[in-house]
């Protein structure tokens, strides 16, 4: 209890960054920041439910649903998690690999248009035609 | 002026900056990933799998879909909640991203206080985190309740349209969920660590041998951001799209 008291003394007050710290291998930085990251990934969460609540359709939904999440995967990598601070060699370890999925992704959205056009010719549904269910939802 | 790092023998040599760094670092004896802990190096590399698992229901999801020739659910009205009369849509899942986004402003707080050493903000920080945690399961309970219960869906079908609906829905957020429920469950455990002095007094947890120190604080922060920014590509991609 008493030794925990006793570390309070060298980090005196919220303004410290590091520097002149006993424990600077952690990453310390001052509260400010995380705050403005937080009040900012509200605004984006905001901004990109509004997109559903305008009802925006076609490209436009799809951008900004697409620039909105990047932003805040961003926002919670760089700072959140300190990769901004982090040295490089494990920056590019770590968010370099995840790169690879695009090849999944290419891979999938191709074979899932094959699928799409062998489907139409096979059991000839038309999507926009058909409605299987009673209640169907379409946007 | 007290240069030393606790890890001194890692910082033998002055460290390269830039890209020359990443040369120099991944070349280097001893460790590839300097000035990071241990603990957190392979927290990250645990996160990276756990990227791709994630990655790989997303891109299967996005295959059913776009193979499908049926009409996809429209999510907006299918989690669509009416309050005081009025039909919302998305209004749930909007609420549950605004509680993770908290969660984890609470748990960067943590952190912070932690490297401060500052025992009891730690403790409560830690606490709230877990609480909002838990708030969040809860309202995916709520929501899985209502899907099963009241809307019919089933891995196998539902009707509203593609039968994949479920299952892709399901498999995501269930997984999802099972992440954030054992987040819970260890920021309870690094809580309470925190509160007894354990870190403070550098007692080995109950698993390893290992020194407890604030640094685990920063682990599990990493751990519970990432699984902030799963939801972030989950609510992009499967409930807004």
């Amino acid at each position: 209890m008493a030794h925990a008291e006793g570390h309070h003394g060298p980090a005196d007050g919220h303004h410290v960054v590091g520097g002149g710290q006993q424990h600077n291998v952690g990453q310390q930085h001052p509260l400010g920041i995380y705050f403005k990251i937080w009040g900012l990934l509200f605004v984006l969460s905001t901004l990109s439910y509004l997109v559903d609540y305008f009802h925006f359709q076609g490209y436009l939904r799809w951008t900004l649903i697409i620039v909105f999440m990047l932003l805040k995967a961003g926002l919670i990598v760089a700072v959140f998690m300190h990769m901004v601070w982090e040295r490089l060699a494990m920056v590019y370890a770590i968010l370099l690999p995840p790169l690879l999925l695009l090849v999944l992704l290419g891979i999938g959205a191709g074979e899932a248009d094959h699928t799409f056009l062998t489907r139409l010719t096979f059991f000839g549904a038309d999507p926009a035609a058909s409605a299987p269910a009673p209640h169907a939802v379409k946007k | 002026m007290t240069q030393t790092a606790p890890t001194a023998s890692a910082e033998a040599l002055p460290l390269v900056p830039g890209l020359p760094g990443v040369v120099a670092d991944w070349s280097s004896d001893q460790r590839a990933f300097k000035k990071v802990p241990w603990g957190k190096a392979m927290m990250w590399i645990f996160l990276l799998s756990d990227t791709f698992i994630f990655s790989s229901f997303l891109i299967s999801y996005m295959w059913v879909r776009m193979g499908t020739t049926v009409p996809w659910p429209n999510p907006s009205e299918v989690f669509a909640l009416t309050i005081a009369g009025k039909s919302i849509p998305l209004i749930l899942i909007a609420i549950m991203t605004f509680v993770l986004i908290s969660s984890s402003g609470t748990m960067v707080l943590a952190v912070n206080y932690g490297y401060r050493k500052d025992r009891v903000r730690t403790f409560i920080f830690l606490l709230i985190t877990a609480a909002l945690g838990a708030t969040f399961v809860g309202m995916q309970a709520f929501e899985w309740t209502k899907l099963i219960v009241e809307e019919g869906v089933r891995p196998w079908g539902n009707p509203m349209g593609a039968a994949q609906f479920g299952s892709a829905f399901f498999m995501i957020t269930g997984f999802h969920g099972t992440h954030v429920s054992i987040g819970v469950i260890f920021l309870i455990i690094v809580a309470i660590k925190v509160l007894r002095g354990d870190l403070d007094k550098e007692r080995p947890g109950f698993l390893t041998g290992r020194k407890g120190n604030y640094e685990m604080v920063e682990t599990m922060g990493l751990y519970w951001h990432f699984v902030d920014l799963v939801w972030v590509f989950i609510f992009a991609f499967f409930y807004l799209w």
